[in-house]
């Protein structure tokens, strides 16, 4: 039973996978539409940075989780390299839960 | 050109194990759950191997745990349903060959397609899908082993502020995309429309639901009927032009400042841009430009970027 449904849950998630990227030939997309689809995926993309950042579960994240990511966009907007920006994050949500911030 | 392209790939290489990094630590402390919720210890390898999404995991065995595997495929493939527009997106870098769209499809996550379209040349693109691909495959599943073999010794990732760095890598990545003004009022639309339904909708519905963020794209179209820029430009192809004028609408410019300050700022850099959001009609002409001059909003924003910039 356990290796059935991770075998359909990774089958599943492989078809979802595979079958974006098969699609993609069969559909004759206008110009406008291709100029679309990056941006459906940008949009996807902040969505889930956004909602991974405010939210937990269904509740709001708490302050350190927010506050680590803003100062990770923060630097991101002032050019940053990738590296800092991404342990600025950690390191100001690591330390604002050390310090008792939820 | 040589040198040049040989100190970028190692900017991305750097990239590469920072975000490398990160996964060995989230994939450890996945290994580590798995154990602690009792399962066999094959079962977070053949996760990370088969299934190979972290967010999908973690939630996966959870419910495995409490005794309910239907809701576990259901809940984890309603997470991953994202990766279908996903691979309409990274079809073409991916490539025609079968083989690579067989293997490759099975490396696609959210890392993998951040930053592959920040990325404005479609060969660095395609080094950049199967570099970051191959990295992420391979530290989440060392990191698994790891968790596996520490236990609870791993300790909490949100400890680390591990919770914090995905989020902060993710709008790193898709910064470059969102200096493209409809791209940032879409993505910033949809963000918001995810984050509201986040409370009352269950996981992976909110995130798709943001794909309504594209719909302020249409918005400005019936109020640029108005402008004069507008007829200017119905010459030119209406359709094509849709999309940029977005700038002359007021709501998706509030949307921006609501959601994220940093993200509206971020679109002060090319300073052109920006500006022109003030004045409806200018704004329309003046984002016509860069906007129309490639099909991908990240190749639009090529020509602004940077070279020196330490991260691309």
């Amino acid at each position: 039973m356990l290796i059935a449904t991770i075998i359909v849950l990774g089958v599943g998630t492989y078809t979802l996978r595979l079958s974006g990227v098969l699609l993609r030939d069969r559909l004759v997309l206008s110009e406008p539409v291709q100029r679309l689809l990056p941006m459906a995926a940008t949009t996807l993309l902040a969505a889930l940075a956004m909602t991974a950042a405010l939210m937990d579960g269904a509740a709001f994240a708490g302050a350190a989780r927010p506050a680590g990511v803003a100062v990770g966009a923060l630097l991101a907007w002032r050019r940053a390299p990738f590296v800092l920006v991404v342990v600025a994050a950690a390191a100001t949500a690591a330390l604002l839960r050390l310090a008792g911030v939820p | 050109m040589r040198t040049r392209k040989r100190t970028v790939d190692r900017a991305l290489l750097r990239d590469a194990a920072a975000i490398a990094a990160a996964m060995i630590a989230v994939g450890a402390s996945f290994g580590a759950i798995t154990i602690a919720y009792g399962l066999p210890t094959w079962v977070p390898f053949a996760m990370s191997t088969v299934v190979f999404a972290g967010g999908a995991q973690f939630l996966a065995v959870g419910l495995i745990a409490a005794g309910n595997p239907v809701a576990a495929v259901i809940a984890g493939l309603l997470l991953n349903a994202r990766h279908l527009p996903f691979g309409l997106a990274v079809s073409t870098t991916i490539g025609d060959r079968w083989r690579d769209r067989l293997l490759g499809s099975h490396l696609m996550t959210d890392e993998v397609v951040a930053f592959t379209l920040r990325e404005p040349d479609p060969a660095r693109r395609r080094r950049t899908y199967w570099l970051i691909g191959v990295t992420l495959f391979t530290s989440w599943n060392a990191g698994t082993a790891l968790g596996v073999l520490l236990g609870g010794a791993t300790g909490d990732p949100a400890a680390f502020g591990l919770d914090a760095a995905f989020p902060a890598g993710l709008i790193a990545l898709i910064l470059p995309s969102l200096r493209d003004r409809p791209t940032r009022a879409a993505a910033l639309a949809g963000a918001a429309v995810a984050v509201l339904a986040t409370p009352v909708l269950p996981a992976g519905l909110p995130v798709l639901c943001a794909l309504l963020g594209l719909a302020v794209l249409f918005i400005p179209r019936l109020r640029a009927a108005s402008t004069p820029a507008a007829d200017d430009r119905a010459a030119a192809g209406d359709r094509t032009a849709a999309g940029d004028r977005v700038s002359g609408m007021p709501a998706a410019g509030d949307q921006v400042s609501a959601v994220s300050a940093a993200g509206d700022r971020a679109a002060a850099v090319p300073a052109v841009g920006d500006r022109a959001a003030a004045v409806p009609a200018v704004g329309d002409s003046v984002s016509a430009g860069p906007a129309a001059a490639g099909p991908a909003p990240s190749a639009a924003a090529g020509p602004d970027r940077c070279p020196s910039e330490a991260s691309c």
